[in-house]
């Protein structure tokens, strides 16, 4: 079982050669087939999560030469820790929850579409398990491409103009994050590093005007995915015209390879840079947070106000992790897979009332909970989640995210971040009250059918987890935390040796010193006892390699 | 008694040219002398003599011979590129016989023009003094001149030959002047002579003569590479041409300018590298924004892929710019596996068309993507390695050269060049827009894919993903190409 992580990747692509075989009219067989592959694949999958062990290192990995030609040496390396554990299992969950939804949605071209998804489950999965920095490219690039078919083969109105924009924003980020990976390499070549290993480069230390530039090619490249104000326009139009299935992988799974991306790669490859930019993000999160919440109030199609509501919940993502302590990153990733749960749940239903209706504007809605109760109980369960109710898993993740935040030199951000959480409380129970209470007024809403068995199949699994997150997070936290804590290490031993190089180790003059004040911001407000602090204990503080003593 | 000495003459790093010249030959004779007017055959016996080159080419892999005094050698550089020209030349004639069919040109003496075009190629990529070169630049040239009119009954055709024809000779005589300066201020066309002569000037740079000869000699080279701003004839030479030597002239001949530009540079004025490197920056960066942002307007497919060629000389300049192992070796796999994407993306634009080049434009491909689903595909693939999306040769190709920028330290010319890349997704997107995302009415009953053709897009197709997914043996070879030079 030691390629059970390759197979879990490779499954879906299996299921792809599989489906060129099944003619295109029988589009029943297609779809269980399809499926089945990603039933097959979660079943799999938790063979991962149940041999995972609660350590930091990183686990199933699997290590084979793949390109090596010139200076480059790529390999096929992966490998999980408690960090992207959870994504892969939210991925390979939230699938077959996905292909469930576009039994009665999708009629046309079923055969591609069922293509795309699978394709897209290979390109997610191998992004999130790559540990080599040239092969996370590649799969970062890779998943571009499903979903850029989805969006403008079985989009809405304005797909063509959705479906480029979407692409061609991920391209301009990701190509300059190309250019610093590349420039990255050279770096550690100096070094006497020998691949892409992204292991390799953690030991790595780099003067401050190095990391700055660095950071800011893979912040950006991270802040379109993620999308971060203001780099978020794309995704409501995307949202908006992508199909069902396509709007919920595109919230569950795919904006999560930005804050992945900021935990994975930007912060722990350049800690000092990170943190010298961490009040910049937090503004840029808490504006987001602030921005689309009264962007989302005003909305008319209740589609575009969960996409809104998507850019603000990643705000609070953004925020628990640049408060670089253990709760607010634990919170932050926490808050990935309950946004993946809650906005993936929002988009299906959203998807079921438009197959009903063919309109997704508010204001055609009204009353619906008398016509609909099941759908009226689980839509409001959604919502709850979404605004944060105790009980719910929304509630576990934001209350983490702003312990944590407050705790650390985000304290101002925090307070004004707080207000976000009431006012996503106004516009999602604003948007509940005006579609599933007062008259049935509309004609047309009167004969409406209650959710089918099928869609309450589909929504079964995901209210579970609402709950089960909301009530005993533990379980979730427990396997996450290891890889949090020395995450959260990795930041303030860098930063800690940064200070603590005399200036006579430096360069006269070095750019890198003049931009780091004595008195950093981030490590005044951290007191001395602080949870997050454990470095003299962590074994993990050693193996930084201080290339002034290293040459 | 004293003996007249006849010189020995090595032939074996001409061997390949020989056979390719005596081919070339029969085939005109084989043309007149079997009468009808199908002339396939003419297409299967050139595809096979191509094979029968490139295995002749291939065992020649790792050896140094040099001949004819110094003035021809056999070397992995060298053989290389001759693979190159051959995978190009190999698939031009493939899908050339369905397009000479279908436009009722289809003369036999394409397939021996052909030909002839690969041997002044590879006498380009051998050529170790600058009159070899000269004289495989001019076979080149020549053939590529008629075979840019070869449809004389169509008057775009027609123009594209005489203009190519005109500024092809114009730019020529830049060269020549160029190599008489060089010839003038070294006192030898040797380009190992040279390299030792300029050496051990003090002051080379300063030497105007020498600096002079090189800035005309790269001018006559960024004409033949269409590289701006000397590339005003291509897109008008790449629509009127036929559009199977269209395919071929944006692959081979265009590899055959980057091999001697690099012999010619590498081997003959490495002492002038500063200088030169410079001029290649500018180069690189104008070529791949001016061909980026004029194929964004573009409607014929034709004139998106001559603009977009033009671009990609300008991401091979990039290479040529940083200059060393990384970026050359980037030139040399990127010429490769651009003559596969880009000749099979002609492929699929001549099954498309129709008689008399019509049906060539971007939404004519409207509803491809669902009715030709295969083609599709396999034009997609194309288009994304194009773009430079992995897995896709054309990534690879781009990362190296990019990579090489970045070595040599030019960071602004690698981040100049993947914005490009990103501006260059726009236009490649939209013939995929048309393919997948616009309904049409046509059927494509036309699109009839002939076995040579298929042969063709199945090589093309092979090679975009092989070169893209496990492209490590071809870059050893690139790089152990390079390390002899």
């Amino acid at each position: 079982m030691s390629n059970v992580l390759s197979l879990t990747t490779f499954l879906p692509i299996l299921g792809v050669l599989l489906l060129l075989f099944i003619p295109k009219d029988s589009k029943g067989v297609l779809r269980n087939v399809t499926l089945g592959v990603t039933i097959v694949t979660f079943l799999v999958s938790l063979i991962i999560l149940t041999g995972f062990q609660s350590n930091a290192e990183f686990q199933f990995t699997e290590n084979v030469p793949w390109i090596a030609a010139g200076p480059f040496i790529m390999r096929y390396n992966i490998g999980i820790d408690g960090i992207s554990l959870w994504l892969v299992i939210l991925t390979t969950f939230i699938m077959p929850i996905a292909v469930l939804s576009t039994y009665t949605a999708v009629d046309e071209k079923v055969k591609e579409y069922m293509i795309c998804l699978l394709l897209l489950e290979t390109g997610m999965l191998g992004a999130f398990i790559s540990l080599d920095l040239f092969l996370f490219y590649i799969f970062w690039e890779v998943m571009l491409i499903p979903m850029y078919f989805m969006i403008g083969i079985w989009g809405g109105k304005n797909k063509l103009y959705a479906a480029v924009k979407f692409f061609i924003y991920t391209m301009v980020g990701s190509l300059l994050m190309l250019v610093a990976l590349i420039f990255l390499y050279f770096k550690g070549m100096e070094a006497g590093i020998t691949d892409f290993g992204l292991l390799n480069f953690f030991s790595l230390k780099l003067d401050m005007a190095t990391q700055i530039w660095l950071f800011l090619a893979f912040a950006f490249a991270f802040a379109i995915k993620v999308p971060m104000f203001p780099l978020h326009t794309w995704l409501p139009d995307a949202h908006t015209e992508a199909p069902t299935a396509g709007s919920v992988i595109l919230a569950a799974v795919l904006l999560k390879m930005g804050t992945y991306g900021y935990v994975r790669f930007a912060i722990p490859l350049f800690p000092d840079a990170a943190q010298k930019f961490a009040p910049l993000i937090a503004t840029l999160a808490v504006i987001g947070i602030i921005y689309a919440a009264l962007v989302a109030m005003v909305q008319e199609d209740v589609k575009k106000l969960v996409a809104y509501s998507s850019v603000a919940h990643l705000g609070f993502v953004m925020l628990g992790i640049f408060a670089f302590n253990t709760e607010g990153i634990t919170g932050g990733m926490l808050q990935m897979i309950n946004h993946g749960i809650s906005t993936g749940a929002l988009f299906l239903i959203v998807g079921f009332i438009y197959e009903r209706r063919h309109t997704r504007l508010i204001t055609d809605f009204g009353g619906l909970s008398k016509q609909m109760p099941v759908f009226a109980t689980i839509f409001m369960i959604v919502t709850f989640s979404s605004v944060g109710l105790p009980g719910t898993n929304g509630f576990v993740g934001e209350f983490l995210i702003l312990l944590g935040a407050f705790e650390s030199q985000l304290r101002w951000w925090t307070i004004v971040a707080t207000s976000g959480v009431i006012l996503s409380a106004v516009y999602m129970l604003w948007v509940f009250q005006r579609v599933m209470f007062g008259e049935l007024d509309n004609p047309k809403n009167q004969k409406l059918s209650d959710l089918n068995v099928r869609e309450v199949a589909i929504m079964v699994p995901l209210v579970v987890l609402i709950f089960f997150i909301g009530l005993y997070p533990k379980p979730f936290i427990d396997k996450m935390e290891p890889a949090i804590n020395k995450l959260v290490a990795q930041v303030h031993v860098s930063s800690v040796n940064a200070q603590a190089i005399p200036d006579a180790e430096m360069p006269a003059g070095h750019p890198g010193m003049e931009q780091m004040p004595a008195g950093h911001p981030g490590m005044e407000q951290l007191p001395a006892g602080h949870p997050a602090v454990e470095v003299p204990s962590s074994p993990h503080a050693e193996p930084v390699v201080n290339p002034h003593e290293a040459k | 008694m004293d003996m007249i000495l006849i010189p020995v003459v090595n032939m074996t790093p001409i061997l390949p040219e020989i056979f390719l010249s005596v081919l070339a030959m029969a085939l005109l004779l084989i043309n007149v002398f079997v009468p009808g007017r199908q002339k396939s055959y003419l297409a299967y016996i050139s595809f096979i003599g191509i094979v029968a080159a490139a295995v002749l080419v291939g065992s020649g892999w790792g050896s140094h011979v040099e001949s004819f005094g110094g003035s021809v050698v056999l070397d992995d550089f060298a053989t290389f590129f001759k693979m190159t020209f051959l995978v190009g030349a190999g698939l031009t004639v493939l899908i050339a016989d369905k397009y000479m069919e279908r436009e009722e040109c289809n003369h036999g003496e394409l397939y021996s023009l052909i030909l002839f075009a690969v041997v002044g190629m590879m006498l380009m990529a051998s050529g170790t003094d600058l009159m070899t070169i000269f004289l495989g630049l001019e076979v080149m040239s020549v053939t590529l001149y008629v075979l840019a009119g070869f449809n004389r009954a169509n008057k775009k055709s027609n123009e594209a030959g005489l203009k190519y024809f005109l500024l092809g000779a114009f730019s020529t005589g830049f060269m020549l002047y160029g190599m008489a300066l060089i010839y003038g201020a070294t006192g030898t066309t040797r380009l190992y002579k040279i390299a030792e002569v300029v050496g051990q000037m003090t002051l080379p740079s300063s030497n105007i003569m020498l600096v002079a000869g090189m800035l005309l000699m790269m001018t006559g080279f960024a004409f033949k590479i269409a590289a701006a701003p000397f590339h005003m004839w291509t897109p008008d030479v790449y629509e009127g041409a036929p559009t199977p030597m269209t395919a071929f002239m944006s692959a081979g001949p265009k590899a055959a300018g980057f091999a001697a530009l690099l012999r010619l540079f590498l081997v003959a004025l490495p002492a002038l590298q500063v200088e030169w490197s410079h001029v290649f920056w500018v180069l690189a960066v104008l070529t791949m924004t001016v061909g980026n942002i004029t194929a964004l307007r573009q409607d014929n497919i034709k004139r998106v892929l001559a603009y977009s060629s033009i671009a990609h000389a300008g991401y091979a300049l990039v290479g040529f710019a940083a200059g060393n192992g990384t970026g050359i070796a980037g030139i040399l796999f990127y010429m490769l596996s651009y003559s596969f994407m880009n000749i099979g993306a002609f492929a699929i634009i001549i099954l498309v068309a129709k008689k008399g080049e019509t049906n060539g434009n971007v939404s004519d491909f409207a509803g491809l993507g669902f009715k030709r689903p295969v083609l599709a595909v396999a034009m997609t693939i194309f288009l994304f390695s194009l773009a430079g999306v992995p897995p896709a040769a054309g990534f690879i190709g781009k990362f190296y050269l990019f990579s090489g920028a970045i070595q040599k330290g030019y960071i602004w010319l690698a981040v100049i060049g993947v914005l490009n890349s990103a501006a260059s997704v726009y236009y490649y997107l939209r013939i995929m827009v048309f393919m997948y995302f616009k309904e049409s009415t046509e059927d494509f009953e036309w699109v009839h894919v002939t076995p040579p053709v298929a042969l063709a897009l199945i090589i093309a197709v092979a090679g975009t993903l092989i070169l893209g997914i496990v492209p490590s043996v071809i870059l050893e070879y690139a790089q152990m190409a390079v390390k002899l030079l």
